[in-house]
């Protein structure tokens, strides 16, 4: 019993993480229709400029504000420069692009910060608490990732839901040139979507990297994972990605926990599969097609 | 008086000309009709006019030029487009595509006088407004997608098959209205439509288009009462 609910309050607290990374692939494949493969490098390559203004000596707290920030000018510089130019053109150049700019990324963190692994801290304890003659493997660093994705989630929410900005770039994603045609700048709204697509992602990173090390390839597993989790959930939705991630960090954790950590990947696997084969288009997508 | 002026204007789309040298002005105050079969260019016509499609050739709205403007800044022009097929945005509530509508033009307060304008017009949205918008009927949607054009109180108004697929009574009704609309708010109103009958019946002005090209411009009275341009063309 205390094993069973050890290992799904793990698989919740990695959910959140890929939730969090899902988000971010959502928020951009909804506004631009673009898979983003360089979403976990974008997160890397912002983390590395976080550990060096940390060991500039600036608080954990204020690196990641400082952190968000320039993952958001990052993802506005991304759309603006590699995306604009092939919007509208065959999904394959979007794929080549970022898949490409993946591998510049992780070629470039490569050449500035070496090969070497360097850690990141955490901010708070990452040892469960003992109560009684019951382990509970939950830690303050695990709380403290669960309440900062549902956190960024509640304000996205807000942003989308509760102001004029939101309405215009839930417009945008869902009916472009009706938009266009109700006065809406749409090109400006695209940016905005990959900068908090962005900074979705930075925030995975910086809760993903006490624990694995910072190396240029550090996010590529989560962004696996982050990929199922958007499939699962439906490309196209927010909530989807919420739910989707949460699927697949439990059913991460429980395969790991009962058939060996080893099955992990394979996992993430049969879920995308199985998911494929009852709902093809995600548990929380639009049932309407979308033109290719 | 504002007037539109298209002057002679050409879409091609690929190797296929959609439309040819097509020149017209639609006036103030007036209803005037473009009719035409399936694929005479109609829908085109209005795409070019509102900056959806290039164009070859010139639109003027007040004298000043507006077919090198991209499309968000016509629609600042206070040209409003409704396209065919009821374009609502199904995810979003009655209100919400209002609200849309009108963010643009309107500080919040007045925005909220124009959506409730709206609501006065239009009484079965009024009801529905806070439903999602693919929850409506088809001539609610039509209501709805007209309503979020008029909500930020256009000058110019193009019309893209509103008749299509409504009942003849529903049909009839949103006709009224538009009329109505076209004096009270010194609208420009240019109607594209497949039901000629219905169309001739409010309009001042008639532009008959056939394969890209205008057949005839003329006064909607004497297109309405020519039986063999009628029977050519228009197909009653």
């Amino acid at each position: 019993m205390q094993f069973f609910v050890n290992i799904t309050l793990g698989g919740i607290a990695t959910g959140m993480i890929v939730a969090s990374v899902a988000l971010g692939l959502v928020l951009i494949f909804r506004a631009t229709n673009v898979v983003n493969f360089a979403q976990g490098a974008m997160a890397m390559l912002s983390t590395y400029i976080a550990y060096a203004i940390l060991h500039h000596g600036l608080g954990y707290w204020l690196t990641l504000l400082l952190a968000l920030i320039i993952a958001m000018i990052f993802g506005a510089v991304t759309q603006r420069v590699l995306i604009r130019p092939i919007q509208g053109r065959s999904p394959l150049n979007a794929i080549i692009v970022t898949f490409g700019f993946l591998i510049f990324l992780e070629g470039l963190a490569g050449a500035i910060w070496g090969a070497t692994n360097r850690s990141y801290p955490a901010p708070f304890a990452e040892s469960g608490e003992q109560l009684g003659s019951f382990h509970i493997a939950f830690s303050p660093f695990n709380l403290y990732g669960v309440v900062a994705v549902l956190l960024l989630m509640g304000v996205m929410l807000v942003l989308f839901r509760g102001t004029n900005l939101g309405l215009r770039m839930r417009a945008v994603a869902f009916a472009p040139e009706a938009a266009r045609l109700l006065g809406v700048r749409v090109q400006p709204l695209l940016t905005l979507g990959w900068s908090l697509a962005a900074a979705a992602g930075v925030l995975a990173a910086v809760l993903v990297v006490p624990n694995s090390d910072l190396t240029p390839t550090f996010m590529d597993v989560i962004l696996i994972y982050g990929f199922t989790a958007a499939v699962v959930g439906g490309l196209d939705s927010p909530v989807g990605a919420l739910v989707g991630g949460l699927l697949t960090g439990l059913s991460l954790a429980w395969v790991g926990g009962y058939l060996g950590g080893s099955l992990e990947p394979m996992a993430a696997l049969a879920l995308v599969i199985v998911s494929l084969m009852i709902r093809p288009e995600g548990i929380f997508a639009r049932p309407a097609a979308r033109r290719v | 008086m504002a007037v539109l002026e298209i002057d002679d204007i050409s879409v091609a789309y690929g190797a296929v000309q959609a439309l040819s040298g097509v020149s017209f002005q639609a006036e103030e105050s007036q209803v005037t009709a473009v009719l035409g079969a399936n694929g005479a260019g109609k829908t085109t016509l209005l795409r070019a006019i509102s900056g959806l499609v290039k164009c070859k050739g010139s639109v003027r709205y007040d004298g000043r030029r507006i077919d090198n403007l991209s499309v968000e800044r016509i629609v600042r022009q206070g040209i409003a487009h409704v396209p065919e097929g009821r374009s609502v945005i199904e995810e979003m509530t009655v209100e919400e595509n209002l609200r849309l509508g009108a963010l643009w033009r309107f500080g919040r307060r007045d925005r909220a006088a124009v959506i409730e304008e709206m609501f006065e017009l239009f009484p079965p949205l009024a009801e529905r407004r806070r439903q999602h918008a693919n929850t409506l009927s088809g001539g609610e949607r039509q209501m709805l997608s007209i309503a979020r054009a008029l909500v930020a109180k256009p000058k110019v108004l193009l019309l893209d098959e509103p008749s299509l697929g409504l009942a003849p009574i529903v049909t009839a009704r949103l006709m009224a209205v538009l009329r109505d609309l076209t004096t009270t708010s010194k609208l420009i109103v240019v109607l594209v439509e497949q039901n000629a009958r219905s169309a001739l019946s409010i309009a001042g002005h008639a532009v008959v288009i056939n394969l890209g090209r205008v057949v005839v411009s003329d006064r909607a009275e004497t297109v309405a009462g020519d039986a063999e341009l009628r029977h050519h063309y228009l197909g009653y």
